[in-house]
């Protein structure tokens, strides 16, 4: 259901994480000091998913703590307005709000495995954070968050939740102050602690193996999905439409459709205030090959080599990098890579809660502003998003962006 | 000009060398050239020029300081071979330290003939690794520059081996697990890590990142063939920046006492 390490795609990377191979993407660009720890990470991963044991108990804890499988909804008001049957794997549903959950209990328990007692992670909007303070806090282990200090500020309630789990929040100062920084923070504590420390990477890029890591950690979203359109609605969808920061996600939908050519595939990232503005995350459509925080990958950025820094309404998505197989899957061509403004996404985040009730992540209504986008193309075929997170933490924007929370005018009251 | 003329030369004197860094750009290009040619007259054997990046991993506070204010001070790649040829006109060897994005996206080649245009010995390349540098390799070979990767406590002896394999000039040993202008490297800790260095190669063994005084260039240099200072460099300039005057004169007394500290004095 969640993990089958024995099911491979034709798209996979090879042993020393390139995808495409040494003149594609991926591959390990870190200091000599980490590539013991990356070693052994690989070796008790790879272990791990071999071991029944270690894959039942992933998959119980999901079952049990986690609420996954997820359920996948037919939309069924959305769906008559736009005319393609849509269909939503509902990720927003899990604990913690996001399919996040799913990657940090699978590393969580390698962690545990590797015997290690703390745990480092990096946070944008807070949602890994939180969701890595929730795994530490579930399997006894210490926990320190790296957090942009523009970040914190933003979003002081999930600061307010790591600490509530009982993690360490360290506010990062150094260049942009937000997560990219972080990451490099954590990477420098790790370079430090490596002995005794996991670093539970948010997403599907850095070196390897947590391209590849984290997307088995996240697969199960789309084997669930593959699964359970074939079950419930009677064959594959048409199309699938992930949102796209990192990408794990993303991957993790990917993954079981990639050997499904019939299966057009979506990837939409965060156009911010638009495309022709230069202020996005769009980093596959706008960056250009290089190397940040372990990864050949695209990357915004100067012609110097420089990070350019991104820019999107959805802190999740605002991010200058992206997981080298989604590079990889561009530049081939198996998978498609747009960007969607800010406002297409605020506008589909509101139209889903009023067809649906269902409020989204604003990286979630990227995906769901996607497909509606390419609706038209696809009349009277399904379409599969993942609806990779619930909006909770987001009503801090949608306040300000809608101006919400003002009493409507009563009418006659001239 | 390779760095081993500098080893040469230290070792018939008997003691280690000393290696010193400044980013360029900091405080401005004129400003770091000046700097850096203050340590060459003050007894620095080998120079490295770093370049400053916007997301270096093994930079500690000290150093990312620095290098957020060349970068907000408008540096350019470019900059960097500017300093390079006027610290390498004083005929001490020039390094350029480096993350590896400036690098890739310039094109390896054109950088590695850019810094052999600038008289500059070669590259240290503190988060790369030689598995995943064929390209540099390629092109440093064919130019004759200096190769400088890291060899870590944490490294199997295997990887040592591999990595020094690929080196030419030297190899750069980390005193501590850690970033720059942290922890304090001591002669007890790297002492194993410079034996299992030494026996894979004959190239000199440099020992940074975490080693800043008189004492410990003293105490390193009964084990290393070269001392390497990076962050007390720049805090020392950081602590003056609002007297170019007064930094210079502090910059020269810390290199002449850590230059005391390689010959054992």
């Amino acid at each position: 259901m969640t993990t089958h390490p024995e099911r491979t795609t034709t798209f996979d990377a090879d042993e020393q994480g390139w995808f495409g191979g040494p003149a594609g993407f991926g591959g390990r660009f870190m200091p000599e000091a980490l590539v013991a720890a990356l070693d052994e990470l690989t070796v008790a991963w790879q272990e791990a998913m071999a071991d029944p044991t270690f894959v039942a108990e992933f998959e119980a804890i999901l079952r049990d703590y986690a609420g996954i499988p997820s359920p996948l909804y037919f939309a069924e008001r959305l769906s008559d307005k736009v005319g393609a049957r849509i269909l939503l794997k509902r990720e927003d549903l899990n604990h913690t709000g996001a399919h996040k959950i799913r990657n940090v209990l699978g590393q969580a328990l390698l962690t545990k495995r590797m015997g290690k007692s703390r745990v480092i992670a990096e946070t944008g909007a807070g949602q890994h954070g939180v969701a890595s303070a929730t795994a530490a806090a579930y399997f006894g282990l210490d926990c320190t968050v790296y957090m942009g200090s523009v970040d914190t500020r933003r979003q002081a309630l999930n600061v307010a939740r790591m600490n509530l789990l009982g993690a360490k929040v360290v506010a990062v100062d150094s260049g942009s102050a937000t997560l990219k920084d972080a990451i490099n923070e954590a990477l420098r504590d790790w370079v430090a602690s490596v002995d005794h420390t996991a670093y539970l990477f948010g997403t599907a890029a850095g070196p390897h193996p947590f391209p590849t890591m984290v997307r088995e950690f996240c697969r199960g979203i789309g084997d669930e999905a593959r699964a359970q359109s074939i079950e419930q609605y009677g064959g594959l969808p048409d199309v699938i439409a992930a949102c796209v920061g990192g990408g794990s996600n993303a991957i993790g939908l990917f993954t079981a459709f990639l050997d499904d050519p019939d299966v057009a595939i979506y990837g939409f990232e965060a156009g911010g205030d638009g495309y022709e503005t230069g202020r996005h995350a769009a980093t596959i459509r706008a960056g250009e090959r290089g190397v940040l925080h372990g990864a050949r990958t695209f990357v915004l950025q100067d012609e110097d080599g420089q990070t350019i820094e991104s820019h999107s309404i959805s802190a999740g998505l605002d991010y200058p990098g992206v997981g080298p197989q989604h590079s990889y899957l561009a530049d081939i061509g198996r998978a498609t890579y747009e960007p969607v403004t800010d406002a297409e996404a605020m506008d589909a985040m509101a139209l889903l809660a009023r067809t649906e009730g269902i409020i989204p992540a604003i990286e979630s209504a990227h995906a769901l502003a996607g497909a509606l986008r390419i609706a038209p193309e696809h009349q009277g075929q399904t379409i599969l998003v993942n609806l990779s997170g619930r909006g909770d933490k987001d009503m801090g924007t949608a306040l300000e962006y809608f101006k919400l929370g003002e009493p409507d005018e009563t009418e006659g009251q001239a | 000009m390779s760095t081993s003329t500098a080893f040469d030369e230290a070792r018939a004197e008997d003691r280690a060398a000393l290696v010193g860094y400044l980013p360029a750009g900091f405080p401005d290009v004129a400003g770091s050239i000046e700097a850096l040619r203050t340590m060459v007259d003050a007894g620095c054997d080998v120079i490295e020029v770093g370049l400053p990046y916007s997301d270096p991993v093994m930079d500690g506070p000290i150093i990312q300081r620095a290098v957020q204010q060349a970068l907000d001070t408008g540096f350019r790649v470019d900059d960097v071979f500017r300093v390079v040829e006027a610290v390498a006109a004083t005929g001490t060897p020039t390094l350029v330290m480096t993350s590896w994005n400036p690098i890739e996206r310039r094109g390896v080649d054109r950088f590695a003939q850019q810094v052999q245009d600038a008289g500059g010995a070669g590259l240290i390349t503190p988060d790369i690794t030689p598995d995943f540098a064929e390209e540099w390799i390629a092109a440093a070979d064919a130019r004759d520059l200096d190769k400088v990767f890291l060899v870590s406590p944490s490294s199997t002896d295997e990887r040592i081996a591999m990595t020094t394999s690929h080196c030419r000039g030297f190899v750069y040993a980390t005193g501590i697990m850690g970033v720059t202008g942290t922890k304090q490297a001591t002669a007890e800790g790297v002492a194993p890590l410079i034996a299992r260095t030494k026996a894979t190669t004959d190239l000199p063994v440099g020992v940074g990142v975490g080693v800043s005084t008189r004492a410990q260039a003293a105490d390193l240099s009964a084990h290393a063939d070269a001392v390497i200072v990076g962050s007390a460099f720049v805090r020392t300039l950081l602590d003056h920046s609002d007297d170019t005057g007064a930094g210079l004169r502090a910059l020269a007394r810390l290199t002449e006492d850590l230059a005391a500290g390689v010959r054992r004095a």
